[in-house]
């Protein structure tokens, strides 16, 4: 199957496998607190028909507890929505904050398993990027798959990103200096060519950028 | 005499609200949100079963399981899951998991397991114990 999709089609449909099953994970997650919530009220109601008072204030925090889950889904589907939706158009003007909070909200689940910390920087300005939003966002995904492994457990992957002359940039830092994997990959680097992007790695500094230019396709609006 | 529970998971909501259910049902629960910390308490024993997710920062509940059963292998573990697959399923088994239910889990299901746990671990100290008495006898010159 590989074969037939390419490189990029293959690199894809595995970037998206991967990220759905994250979510249905996270939502599995949610659906335990609820379903626990929900015996814990059966026990309540149980103990009150034996003639145990009911507690209001504890009923109360069971009420809390729901709404808490109710919002933490409705967070994790708008973003999959979104996610969904970044394959509806090959190549669109998009806003790169918002593309990037997609991709970050993605990857706070991964971050949380290895024990790292992600800061989203505001953009000062918005950055609208034509480009082809699925591919930017698994290159995106690439960059900081790469940049929690080398920031390590307890580090913080702080994420910026700014208007250039010909461009956009994004940079990741706190990257520790943990052996590195070869990065990016002949994959990656196919993927960062169909954007018409490039990365650089300063090793040094604990930074990686990912550079967006403005030739087409994937170049700035 | 209550069954004595290890009740493992990262989410701290959920391991809150079980634990409180499960103490409802006199079970003795001791939890934590950390698969290292479980294996110091597990070290100290005296539990009946372990209750633990599969997936959890740091070390995954497969890796946490094949730890524990190292240092005892008699630990009677029932390992909790977002998405059971049966890949995983069979995985754990192989690692010596006593059991592995999905999330969202039924409690009287769960609380039936830990019920079987405890009847095996005193199943197995009892042939311990027989082992030991046998090994007393024969090698002395009585």
């Amino acid at each position: 199957m590989a074969d037939k999709l390419g490189p990029l089609g293959w690199m894809g449909v595995q970037f998206f496998g991967r990220m759905s099953a994250s979510i249905s994970h996270e939502i599995k997650n949610v659906l335990a607190i609820i379903n626990e919530n929900a015996g814990l009220l059966e026990d309540l109601a149980l103990m009150a028909g034996k003639g145990v008072p009911l507690d209001p204030e504890r009923l109360e925090r069971v009420a809390r507890g729901l709404m808490k889950q109710v919002q933490r889904a409705d967070v994790i589907v708008k973003n999959m929505n979104k996610f969904a939706h970044s394959v509806d158009d090959f190549e669109k003007s998009v806003d790169l904050q918002d593309l990037l909070s997609v991709v970050v909200r993605l990857a706070l689940r991964f971050a949380d398993m290895r024990r790292v910390t992600l800061n989203l920087l505001p953009a000062s300005a918005p950055v609208a990027v034509t480009t082809r939003p699925f591919l930017l966002e698994n290159l995106l995904w690439c960059c900081l798959d790469f940049a929690m492994d080398q920031a390590g457990s307890g580090g913080t992957v702080t994420i910026g990103m700014e208007k250039t002359v010909d461009g956009a940039r994004v940079t990741f830092s706190g990257l520790g200096d943990a052996e590195a994997r070869t990065f990016p990959s002949q994959e990656e680097r196919l993927l960062a060519e169909a954007l018409a992007a490039r990365t650089e790695l300063d090793v040094e500094g604990g930074r990686l950028r990912l550079i967006l230019s403005e030739a087409n396709p994937g170049g700035t609006a | 005499m209550a069954e004595k529970v290890l009740l493992v998971d990262d989410e701290k909501d959920f391991l809150e609200l079980m634990a409180e259910r499960m103490r409802a049902r006199d079970l003795e629960v001791t939890t934590t949100d950390s698969a290292t910390e479980a294996l110091k308490l597990a070290e100290k024993g005296g539990f009946d079963a372990i209750v633990m997710d599969l997936m959890m920062p740091e070390m995954d509940g497969l890796e946490a399981l094949k730890r524990l059963k190292e240092k005892n292998p008699d630990l009677q573990i029932i390992l909790l899951t977002g998405y059971a697959t049966v890949e995983k399923g069979i995985q754990a088994m192989k690692l010596g998991a006593m059991d592995f239910m999905e999330k969202p889990a039924d409690l009287k299901l769960l609380a039936e397991k830990i019920k079987k746990a405890k009847a095996r671990k005193m199943i197995l100290v009892e042939k311990h114990n027989e082992e030991r008495i046998k090994k007393i006898l024969t090698s002395k010159s009585w």
